[in-house]
Formats: structure tokens, C-alpha cells, sequence
């Protein structure tokens, strides 16, 4: 598992372990039952207070992305994968239509569109 | 078995020409807590008084449970304790510091002892007075490990090391509360050690607690301002912690939530809280 804290950001620190491990579920990456590390060894490893681990993990488990068992540790949670998927299908719905309206407002062809996403997505 | 590993609740300690007034503060089980403040602030007087050193004029304290004044050896094996300046016999090299504490500690922990002075590499065949500051410290502090503590309390322990051997020490303090029954009380000036490592931070000055809170949430809720002089005075003067006024302009320590979006803002850290808390107008 990987989490990068940026302690410059502005975000708080606790909000960028709850999104970052919140990616890496959706992404699939941590897989469902997938033991996370402790508070205590997360909390020693990124040189941040306890309470912080503690208060991104009791998120996300309020959020239901992860089960706490009391003595044994944090799992990944069972996701509706489907409906995770929806949710960011919508979202990408959404933004394409509006890059879809500027391009008409400028001119662009579908096809040109198409050769943009395919050369932005081979970076 | 009680959530805290220390509980101050309004205690009282006048000596000449200075008094420790109504201190209260508490350190939960599994945490660190950084005890910050200037020299003479009462850091040390706190820590006698848990100890049960110095004998407190009123309130409570208790320590791992039990009253301080009521700690028995078993407990008060318990707690390890390690100060400023190493106490071991100068001509001693380490095996015979260990035949020493072996005999005062029913607990000793021989393993825990040489795990410790493989770890932190100290040499078996040089006399203590041989050795440098950091090496005596880390001996001190593998000794206050080495006897089964739950709650480890140094006193200005880290002052005059090096950054290296600070954040080894700093380290050792992460490791240490790897299991969440064991506490660390750790006192200091320097500021930026306990920023790194501490859960909880309580600010003495003058015999008075200043703050005790989660240090996340005293760094959130404090923001240093940068601003000329006439738009400082535009501030909410009542939100104003501290401030230093210079030929160009001013710096003021402010709750964050009360500056206007108007105003540029930093993030306030340990020291600067301190120094303006410190230096009130």
C-alpha cells in the first residue's frame, strides 16, 4: 500500500489517507479482505499522530470502505464495485459532455477528439 | 484499567517565588505527549510531582491508575524514567551497568537490554565517562526500557543532541508505542521534536497550563498573519494571541478562523505558537 502525505497541501492530513486509500480500493488494488496496516505502525511509519490514523480510519469505516475487528485489525470492505463504477461513469459522463460543447463552440471534429484521447492516454 | 496514563486534576505546588497553579491536564494510553515550555515554566516541577519527588500542596494526580503518592515498586517499575544527565557510575562499562540495575529491578529484562545495545550499537568494552552524549542517552533510555515500562518520562532528554541521534531517539519513542498500552511523556524546549512525534501537546508557562489539546488540533486552530501595521489594526484585536510589530509591519499570531479571507495567512507551528503566547502584549 502507498500513501504520500503532503504536508504542505493545505489538506488535511487525515482527508488525504482517507482519499488516497479510498483510490487504491476502488482501483482495485487493495482487494476485499485485504488486511490494512495498523493506526499505530501507519501512524509510526508517516511520522504522524495516532489520532490522525485513527480519525481517517474510523472514515472510512463510516464511509464503508473498511471493517475494523476489534483486537485483529482493518479489511477492506466488501464494495459494490457496480455501483462505484456507475457513480464514475456518471461523473466522466458529465465531463465529456461539456468537452464535447467547447469543442463544437470551437470547431473541433469528433475525430480529432478521438486522436486527443487517444495520445493523452499513451502518456 | 483506567484510560490514562496521567491525570493532573488541579494541582498545586507554591515554592518561593514561584507556583505551579492548578494544573490539570491528561495523557490517554497510547499516546505521546510533548510538555512544552520556556526554562523555569514548570516542566520539571510536573514531572517530580508524578514521580512523587516533590510533594504536592493540593489536587490529584494519578498516575498508571493509582495515586501518585500511593505507587507501589511494582508499579513504579513500571515507569521509566530517564533525565537530563545519565546517572551511571563513570568507570563502569556496560555489562557491569547491567549487573547494577539487574539488582534493583525485580523486572529486569535481559533480552530487551541486549536487543536494545545491539540496536543502538553501543560499545561493550569502553567505560560510560568515555562515552558520547547521545551514546549515554540512548544507554539511559534502553535502562528506562529494559524493565517492562508502560509509561516512559524524559526530562529535557533530547536537548543538546544532534539531529541524527534525536530522530533515532524520536524513533525509539514511535516503536515504544507500537503497543497501545504504553505512554510517553516527553519534556522539551525543542519544539520542532515534539512536532514530529507527539499526539498531544500541553503548553505550561508560568506555572499555568497555557494549552493541553491534540497537537493536530492546536496547529489547526492558531495561523501566523503578515500584514502592515494599519490593516493589523483592523484585525479583531480580541483574537489576537501575540504579536510583533517591526519598521515594516507586523506579524501577529491570530485564531485561524478569525482572520478575514482578505488576509494572507501561514500555518503556525509549536515554536511560534510558544514564542507569542510567551511574549503576550
Amino acid at each position: 500500500m502507498k500513501i504520500i502525505i503532503n504536508n504542505a497541501s493545505g489538506t488535511p492530513i487525515y482527508e488525504q489517507i482517507v482519499s488516497q486509500i479510498k483510490n487504491q480500493i476502488m482501483s482495485g488494488e487493495l482487494a476485499e479482505g485485504e488486511a490494512l496496516p495498523s493506526m499505530r505502525l501507519l501512524a509510526k511509519e508517516q511520522r504522524i499522530s495516532v489520532i490522525t490514523t485513527k480519525r481517517a480510519y474510523e472514515e472510512l469505516e463510516r464511509e464503508g470502505f473498511i471493517n475494523s475487528v476489534v483486537g485483529k485489525g482493518s479489511f477492506v470492505a466488501p464494495q459494490n464495485i457496480e455501483m462505484i463504477k456507475e457513480q464514475r461513469l456518471r461523473e466522466i459522463e458529465d465531463k465529456l459532455r461539456e468537452i464535447i460543447d467547447t469543442a463544437h463552440l470551437s470547431g473541433i471534429d469528433k475525430e480529432e477528439l478521438k486522436e486527443m484521447i487517444d495520445l493523452l492516454s499513451e502518456e | 484499567m483506567t484510560d490514562f496514563a496521567i491525570e493532573f486534576k488541579n494541582v498545586t505546588k507554591k515554592y518561593d517565588g514561584f507556583v505551579l497553579d492548578n494544573v490539570s491536564f491528561a495523557l490517554p494510553r497510547g499516546c505521546i505527549m510533548g510538555l512544552i515550555g520556556a526554562n523555569g515554566a514548570g516542566k520539571s516541577t510536573i514531572i517530580n510531582l508524578m514521580l512523587d519527588i516533590t510533594a504536592k500542596d493540593s489536587g490529584n494526580i494519578r498516575v498508571l491508575g493509582c495515586s501518585s503518592t500511593d505507587l507501589t515498586r511494582e508499579l513504579k517499575e513500571k515507569i521509566g524514567v530517564v533525565f537530563d544527565e545519565s546517572f551511571f557510575p563513570e568507570n563502569m562499562k556496560l555489562k557491569e551497568v547491567e549487573k547494577v540495575l539487574a539488582n534493583i529491578y525485580k523486572s529486569w529484562d535481559k533480552t530487551a537490554f541486549s536487543e536494545y545495545m545491539r540496536k543502538f550499537a553501543l560499545p561493550q568494552d569502553k567505560v560510560v565517562k568515555d562515552f558520547s552524549r547521545g551514546m549515554k542517552m540512548k544507554l539511559s533510555i534502553a535502562c528506562a526500557l529494559s524493565h517492562n515500562a508502560e509509561l516512559l518520562v524524559l526530562d529535557e532528554a533530547t536537548s543538546g543532541l544532534d539531529p541524527i541521534v534525536r530522530d533515532e531517539i524520536l524513533d525509539i519513542f514511535l516503536d515504544f508505542i507500537q503497543d497501545e498500552n504504553h505512554s510517553v511523556l516527553i519534556s522539551s524546549h525543542i519544539t520542532s521534536d515534539l512536532e514530529k512525534v507527539c499526539d498531544y501537546v500541553t503548553f505550561i508557562n508560568e506555572g499555568h497550563i497555557v494549552m493541553s489539546d491534540e497537537k493536530d488540533l492546536i496547529l489547526e486552530k492558531y495561523a501566523v498573519v503578515k500584514c502592515g501595521e494599519d490593516e493589523f489594526d483592523m484585525l479583531p484585536q480580541d483574537k489576537v494571541i501575540g504579536v510583533r510589530i517591526h519598521k515594516f509591519g507586523a506579524e501577529a499570531l491570530m485564531e485561524a478562523s478569525a482572520v478575514p479571507h482578505s488576509y494572507a495567512i501561514e500555518p503556525a507551528d509549536l515554536e511560534k505558537i510558544m514564542l507569542f503566547t510567551v511574549k503576550r502584549r
